[in-house]
Formats: structure tokens, sequence, C-alpha cells
């Protein structure tokens, strides 16, 4: 029975290792503020952020700035502990950017502002959107 | 008038559906425990008529959804969020899996109908498996089922039948109006509207509906205690399986890679992985199901990846419908509130099989004996567990979310996220398992078909294993030459590259000595082949794909925008040539694409109309040589889709046009799709980045000429000249009185490659001076008629000029993405001969009364 032994601690092995890099590869969810505190300590490493966009009173969304090559766009975020914070993503805006009730970047700070390498968008659930065009 | 006949037919189908799913699953299951012959008899009839009621209803349910998205009913949700009355018809049946409802209602129609197949072809098995098949069958109904329990504030499932005015209840102008039915639907997300759409999901769900035939005929084998017997009745499904859900998979890789911009066919995203890791787990089963017929080893092990299969399909089913990857996918998914019913059909079908495989596990036949290293059992079963720990690396990095919510269930506090660089996280390890699959297929079939001799196995691979190594020789210097010496530090590349090779060449020698003797074995070594193939393509077109567009113009297009940006794109204005790898690339303009004819139109030669979908023909519209429409006809066009035409023209004088496209919704938003130029070595892929707005052009300060009839004169360079100036009576649909005046010149302008009419119009009407300029948009020119001076016989013209149209291209090099396609071919035809081979076998032992 040797032969088998050596083959599932071969493979115990691996899987704790890939156990062990996939929690040194995996990025965290953080806010703005420790984000922020993150790439000051020399964090290189791109982190996520949860977010709403910024909106005004009567629910329209602000902050908005297209660049001048249109290619890529700023907006302001709001995280879940309230910070307020501009982001800039070196693309065109995503489909259905301006519908999301929660906007998730991937990025991380270079000097004040946040750039996104990437942008995953959560939208509304149909059973709370309420609008029908007419 | 709101259509409720049809809804509601819908909804008795749905709830006919549920029950009778239910009423076969207890009969098939009182079935197969009865003792007598008469009532095994009895119930196993019931259960086959309930099943096929069951069948009926669900076609019935995809009927009267069809009924409702075909007629554009949009008093119902599901046609008005997913379609549009302007959708061409092969897009409807998109629409009819675009929702969640109707990609459930897709995967219970292809059980359906393999439960159907199973009841005809086997008597034997017909009752345990059928009632494995019905309990399923019933979960799925249940997710559609959209009933409230009295009393609960709870409902099961979500309807595909439920009217817009249930889900928006507190919409104004439900409120006001309850019969409102909206004129016109959300439409199709323009990104769906692709024939890859049309048959990605339905090939897809296949695959899924299959992989619960091996499973249940598991489960049925630990149930009748007939551990060995399942197998072979299992094995040719198992193999069906392989095929679709492989297939299932590509397409989807496929249609990213022709319409999404992102530049390849897989991005590690969790619905890529959620069923990458089922088919990797799939694949390691065949391979034990096989040992095992072959040796009696590894039951234990094709029992438990059997299970595994199932159960990972729909924990994917899970993640990829709860919502539960919100935070961590580019898709959006949305949460129909079914996460609990999805858990609770996880879990019972998770612990079903395990406490019915604890109860058996005693009984279930093994082998003692330790296998030799030299045997193939012992090879494949490495093999096999490679793949598992493939499927294992992806699946717990895919489910972080997953461990986030469980931590913090039981109190924790867990903000893990998935890797922000997914391709590069994945790619680290898999490429390194891929390796040692390539070469485990490649030594497992000789030991599979040689029996060798420790001692023969260095002579039986020495002519394959020396060919693979001069190819590989030979692609390395390929490599040096066509990308530097800086191509060749990746060894991970390398070794890929040669294992891949080693398969193809050794998996070669092992088809070319099986097509004397018996070709009808010959599947696996055709499939393996296919593989090798695969991972060189797969090498090649992502780890070489070249950037092409680089910026040879010296000069920075925004000093804003990124150093990548400004360096990796071509700018093209337009009728102006460029070099691009080897090409000379010239944008030659925009393009609209007609509705009913196969061609592009150019927005120049038509007008349009306050129909945004109708447009009329300025001039005979010619595209091919072929005539699509006479001058002055009214046509369809899709007017969300713009093409840019973009020539390339190579050294020899050969002309080849692409057409990159930008959708731009008003709901949905702008999206980009490239255009593919499709080589035997390479493809060139090419999609556009930016590109100006003419609503925003600025123009210059008009510059004012005074010219005669026929007198030549340069607009912005061009050479113009005014023809003749005639009376007009009207202005486009609007008549003029008699009192008024209007002439409209004719002035010919000499663009690069063609003759331009403008047509500007100076009018006098109410005593008011009017002017209507004319817009060359080729040449990005206007001309005014300002003034006439009947005195001197002269006109008055005013000439602008605005910056030219143009586009930003980016286009890239993927070398060798044939030879995956043609390794996908092989995969294919390889599992289609081992299936045709295995399905011989189950009726031969059919034949002779064995099952």
């Amino acid at each position: 029975m040797r032969k088998s032994h050596i083959i599932i601690f071969i493979i115990i092995a691996a899987a704790i290792g890939i156990l062990v890099s996939t929690a040194g590869d995996a990025s965290t969810y953080v806010g703005f503020g420790k984000a922020y505190e993150m790439a000051n300590a020399g964090n290189r490493k791109d982190i996520h952020v949860v977010g709403a966009l910024l909106k005004d009173t009567s629910g329209d969304i602000i902050g908005i700035e297209t660049g001048a090559d249109k290619v890529s766009f700023s907006f302001l975020l709001v995280d879940e502990n309230g910070k307020k914070q501009k982001v800039e993503y070196n693309q065109p805006m995503p489909q259905d950017f301006t519908k999301s009730e929660k906007v998730v970047v991937v990025g991380r700070y270079e000097g004040s502002v946040f750039k996104a390498s990437k942008i995953l968008l959560k939208c509304p659930s149909k059973y709370q959107e309420q609008k029908v065009s007419v | 008038m709101i259509h409720y006949f049809i809804g509601d037919l819908g909804h008795f189908f749905v709830i006919t559906s549920f029950v009778a799913a239910l009423a076969s699953a207890f009969s098939y299951f009182k079935g197969t425990n009865a003792t007598s012959l008469e009532k095994k008899i009895f119930w196993t009839q019931n259960g086959s008529i309930s099943f096929y009621t069951h069948a009926a209803s669900v076609i019935g349910i995809c009927i009267s959804l069809f009924v409702i998205i075909a007629n554009h009913y949009f008093e119902y949700h599901y046609a008005y969020s997913y379609s549009d009355s302007k959708l061409p018809d092969h897009y409807l049946v998109s629409t009819f899996w675009n929702g969640q409802e109707g990609s459930f209602l897709l995967w219970m129609f292809w059980q359906a109908v393999l439960g159907i197949v199973i009841i005809n072809t086997n008597k034997f098995w017909e009752g345990p498996v059928m009632t494995v098949f019905a309990l399923v069958q019933a979960f799925l109904a249940s997710m559609i089922l959209g009933v409230v329990l009295p009393g609960f504030d709870f409902r099961i499932g979500s309807s595909p039948f439920v009217l817009l005015r249930e889900v928006m209840h507190d919409a104004p102008i439900f409120q006001s109006q309850p019969d409102f039915i909206p004129k016109e639907g959300n439409g199709l997300n323009p990104l769906l509207q692709n024939y890859w759409m049309v048959i990605h999901p339905p090939t897809l769900f296949l695959g899924f509906a299959s992989t619960l035939v091996p499973f249940s005929f598991c489960i049925a084998g630990l149930w009748l205690k007939r551990y060995r017997e399942w197998v072979r009745p299992a094995l040719p499904w198992a193999l069906f399986g392989g095929a679709v859900l492989g297939l299932g998979i590509l397409m989807g890789g496929y249609w990213a890679y022709e319409t999404l911009n992102f530049g390849g066919y897989w991005n590690w995203d969790p619905v890529e992985n959620a069923v990458y890791v089922p088919w990797l787990i799939l694949i390691a089963a065949i391979h034990t199901m096989i040992t095992y017929k072959n040796s009696e080893t590894a039951l234990k092990a094709s029992m438990i990846l059997v299970v595994t299969v199932f159960i990972l399909i729909l924990y994917s089913t899970f993640l990829t419908r709860s919502g539960i990857l919100g935070d961590s996918s580019v898709h959006s998914f949305t949460d129909l509130g079914l996460s609990g019913q999805l858990l609770i059909y996880l879990l019972f079908f998770l612990f079903g099989a395990i406490v019915l495989a604890v109860v058996r596990w005693k009984e279930i036949p093994t082998t003692d004996k330790e296998v030799s290293t030299y045997s193939r059992e012992f090879w494949i079963f490495i093999g096999t567990l490679v793949l598992c720990l493939m499927g294992f690396q992806v699946i717990m990095a895919t489910s972080i979310p997953v461990w986030n919510s469980i931590i913090n269930l039981f109190g924790g506090s867990s903000n893990m996220a998935p890797p922000a660089d997914q391709i590069g996280y994945y790619t680290k390890f898999q490429l390194w398992f891929a390796i040692v699959v390539a070469l485990l297929s490649a030594v497992g079939q000789f030991f599979w078909w040689k029996k060798i001799e420790p001692r023969q196995i260095g002579k039986e691979l020495l002519v394959p294993f020396l060919t693979s190594l001069v190819i590989f020789v030979i692609l390395v210097n390929v490599l040096i030459f066509q990308f530097g010496s800086d191509s060749i530090k990746n060894a991970g590349y390398l070794l890929i590259l040669f294992a891949g090779i080693f398969t193809v060449s050794a998996n070669g020698k092992i088809l070319f000595g099986l097509l004397k003797s018996s070709p009808g074995l010959s599947g696996g070594a055709i499939a393996h082949i296919g593989i090798g193939l695969m991972l060189i393509g797969i090498m090649f077109s992502s780890g070489y794909s070249k950037i092409v567009s680089l910026n040879n113009t010296g000069l920075l297009y925004s000093r804003e925008a990124s150093e990548e940006y400004n360096r990796d794109n071509l700018l093209l204005f337009i009728n102006e040539p460029r070099s691009m790898a080897g090409y000379e690339i010239e944008y030659k303009g925009d393009r609209l694409e007609a509705r009913e004819k196969a061609g592009f139109v150019n927005p120049n030669d038509i007008e349009f109309t306050d129909d945004p979908f109708m447009v009329v023909a300025r001039k005979d519209i010619v595209y091919n040589k072929n005539k699509l429409f006479h001058a002055n006809d009214t046509f369809e066009i899709f007017p969300e889709n713009r093409y840019y035409e973009i020539q390339l023209t190579g050294t020899g004088g050969q002309k080849h046009t692409l057409f990159p496209r930008i959708q731009d919704n008003p709901t949905m938003g702008m999206a980009a799709s490239p255009d593919i130029k499709r080589d035997i070595s390479k493809d060139l892929y090419a999609h556009i980045v930016d590109l100006n707005d003419p609503e925003k052009a600025e123009w210059s300060k008009p510059e004012e000429i005074k010219v005669t009839a026929n007198q030549e004169f340069f607009a912005n360079d061009y050479v113009s000249a005014l023809e003749k100036v005639e009376r007009v009576f009207s202005i486009g649909p609007v008549k003029l009185d008699s009192s008024d005046v209007a002439v409209k010149a004719h002035i010919r302008v000499k663009g690069e490659y063609e003759e331009y009419i403008a047509e500007p119009i100076f009018v006098i009407r109410n005593r008011m001076v009017g002017r209507i300029p004319y817009e060359v948009r080729d040449l990005g020119i206007q001309l005014t008629l300002l003034n006439i001076h009947p005195e001197t016989n002269q006109f008055s013209l005013g000439i602008s000029s605005r910056q030219k149209d143009y586009v930003v291209v980016k286009a890239m090099e993927k070398p060798l993405i044939n030879v995956l396609w043609l390794g996908t071919f092989l995969v294919m035809t390889g599992f289609g001969v081992a299936m045709v081979r295995r399905i011989r076998e189950f009726n031969k032992m059919k034949e002779k009364g064995l099952e």
C-alpha cells in the first residue's frame, strides 16, 4: 500500500499548496479609507471596493466625466462607509453603468485618485425596477 | 387588450409539469421497490404515463412562452424585458432563453427529451433511473412555478408568465391605467444578438442535461445493489455529455472571441469556470469508467466522480443564479429570489447521494491488489487525479464569495475577494497542470494499447519522442524568427508546446496502428490528438498574441490618454492609407446594415426619415457588384448597428475588407465588436476603440468665393465645379408657394476615390432668405449657396471644413488559432467514435438480454 500513500500525500500537499497560494493571491474588499492607507504603505496589490454612484437629491447621478479621448471616464463613488472618492477608468463606460445599484471597482490608489482596472456592476433585480417607458 | 389566455395556459402547463413530475417520481419509486411483478408493471406504467404528461406540459410551456415572445405581447414581463418588435425572428429564439426562467425551461426540455429516450431504450433500468430523473425535473419545474404559498409570504419559483403590471406594481402608469400595454419592449442586449447566442445555450444545456444520465445510473446501481452493471449503459451517455458540454463551452468562448472585444475566447470569469470544472471532472469520470470496464478497478472512484459531476453542475447553477457572485463577476447576475430553492436542490442531491453511498459503501466490490507502476490503470488514475486537482484549484478560487458567506454566517468576518488579475492567477496553475495532462495522455495511451514491459517503454516511445523533438525545435526557431529571442524565455510556454506536440505524435502513432487493425476503437487516440492540438493552439494564440496596430505616426493622439492608448492604437483618417502588419490599411467610412438584404450601405447614399428604422435611397445602392436597392426605394435598416469599413491591401495587391461594429443602444449603451480576418496561420482581429462624433464637429469659419457656372475651384483642396443651378418647387416633403423662390446648386466635388454631388439650397420664403447647406461627410466639407448675383451671372458659395472622420482601431494577431479549432473538432470526432463503439457494446448486451 506504500505507493498509494505516497500519491495521497502528494495530492494533499498539492491541494494545500493551491489553497495557500490562492489565499496569497486573493484580493480583499475594503473601503476607500483602508485602500488609501494600504497604497500609502506601499502595497501595490489591486483591491476591491464596493460602493454606489453619487446621486443628487432628485436621484440623478452626478460626477461622471468623460475623458478627452472618449475612451476613458471618471466618476464619483461612495463606499459602504460613506466616503466619496473620484475613480478613473481607462476604458469607455460599461453597458448599464448608470443603471447599476452597486458598483465594484478593482484597482488601487495612484496619488489621490483611485485608478480602476476593472469595474463590476450589480444591476437592480427586475423586481425592483419600477420604470416603464411609455 | 391584454392576452390573458396564453399566460394562464402557460401557467397551467407549469403546474401540470410540476405535479406530473412528482407523480412520476413517486410511481417509479414504488415500481422499483415493488416486490410483485404485477405491482411493478402497474407502477412503472404509471410512472411512464406521468413522465410523458410532464414532457408534454414542458413542450406546452415552451410553446406558450414562444407565442408570447413571437407575437410581442409586451403586457408580459418576459417579452417586455428581453425583446422588441424590431428584433429579427431568429433572435426571438435567443429571447426565449435570455431570462433565467427561459434557461431553466431549456434545461427541463432537454432532460424531458433524454428521459423519453431512456424510457424507450432501457427497460431494465427504467424504474430507478427515471425516479431520479423525475425528481430532478420536479425541482426544476418548481423554479418556474411562481406560486405564492397561502398563509406564507413566500413565493416558490419565478414564473415566466407574469404580467408586466404584476412585476412593476408600483409604476405610476399601472396605478392610473391597469390595462396599459407598452408599445415597445426593452429589446435584447445587442451583444446577445449573435448567431452563437442562438445555438450556444441549447448546446450547453443539453450538456448539463446529459450529466444527469450517468448520475441517475450510478444512483440506480447503488439503489439496486448492482454496483458493476450501471457502468455499461452510463458510459455512452458520459461520452455524449463530455462532447456536448465541451462543445457548448467552446461555443461560448467563440462567441466571446467574435463579439466582445477583450481579444480572447476565455477570461476565467466565474460563469466560465462554473462549467469548466464539471467538464474536467466529467472527463476524469469517463477515464475511470473506461478503466473499470477493462480491469475492474476504480469502481468507487467512478461513482464518486460521476456523482461529483452532477453536484458540480448544480453548484454552478447555484453560483451563477443565486446572486452570490454579484460582486465578483463581470456578468451581472440578478437574484430572482431563488437562492434558497437552489440551495435546497443542491443539498438534497448532495446529501441523498452521500447517504446512499455511505450505506452501501462496504458492499461495493473493490480490488485489493496494488496496481503496478507500469500498468495502464496506474497512469490513467494519475491523470484523473491531475484533472481533479485542476478542477479543485479553479473551483476553490471561484468560490471565494461562497467562503465569505459561510464564514460570515458562522459569525466570522471575511473580506476576501477573488484575485484581481484573474487570467494571470488561473494561468499560473492551469498551464502546469495542462503540461502534465498532455504528457500523461501521450504516455498513458501507450500503456493502454501496448501493455508495455518496463524495458520496452523507451523503445516504443522513441520514435514519437524524436519526431516531437524535431518539430519542437523547428517551431521554436519559427518563434524566434517571428517574435524575437525574448519570445522563448517563458519555460511554461515552451514545455506546453513540447507536451502538446508529443501528445499529438504519440497518439498519432497509436492511431496509425489502430486504423489498420480496428478503426472503431480509435476514438481515444483521435480525442487525445485533438487535446494536444488545442493546447498548441491555445499556447500560440494567447501566449503569442501580438498587438499590430502600433502607432507609427510618432505623434501622441491625446496627452490625457494613457501611454498604452497612444502606443497600441492606430488612428485612421478616412481615405488616408497607413501601413500595419504588412498591409496597407485604410478607413473607408461608416456603413449601415440593411435588414432585408445582405450587404452594407453607405449613409451618404441614403436619406434618413423620421422613423429611425426606415431610410430612402438617394441613388442606386450597390454592394459587392450586387444592386441592393434602386434610387428612391424605401428600405429598412438596423439603426443601432454601425459598421466601419476598413480595407486591407496586402503586398501582392490582394484586398480584404473588415467591418468592425459599434452598437449604440439607447437603453443598453455602446458596445464594440471586432471583425476578424481569418488566414490559415493566423487571425487578424480588429476593433474600434474610438471615433469622431460628426454631430459635435467644429466647423471652420466659412470661406466665401464667387464662381460662375462650370468654373473650377478648390473646396478645402478638392477640385470642385458648380455645374448648374436650377429652380426647385419643393424642399423635401415641403411644397413651396408660388410666391416663394428656391434654387438648388449642383456642385461636383472630386474626392480621393469618387465624385460627390453637393446640393445646397437657397430659398426665399415669406420674404425671408434661407440657406440649406450640404455636407459631404466623407470629405469633411460643407457647401452653402450664399447668394446669387444675376447681374454678373455669379454665385457666392460658402465653404467650411471640419476635421475629417476618423476611427481609432486596435488590431491583434492571433497566431495558429485555427489549430485550436481543429483540435476542438478532433476532440468532438474522437468522442463521437468512442460513443458509437460504446453504444454498440451496450446494444449487444441488450440483445443478449443481459441489460
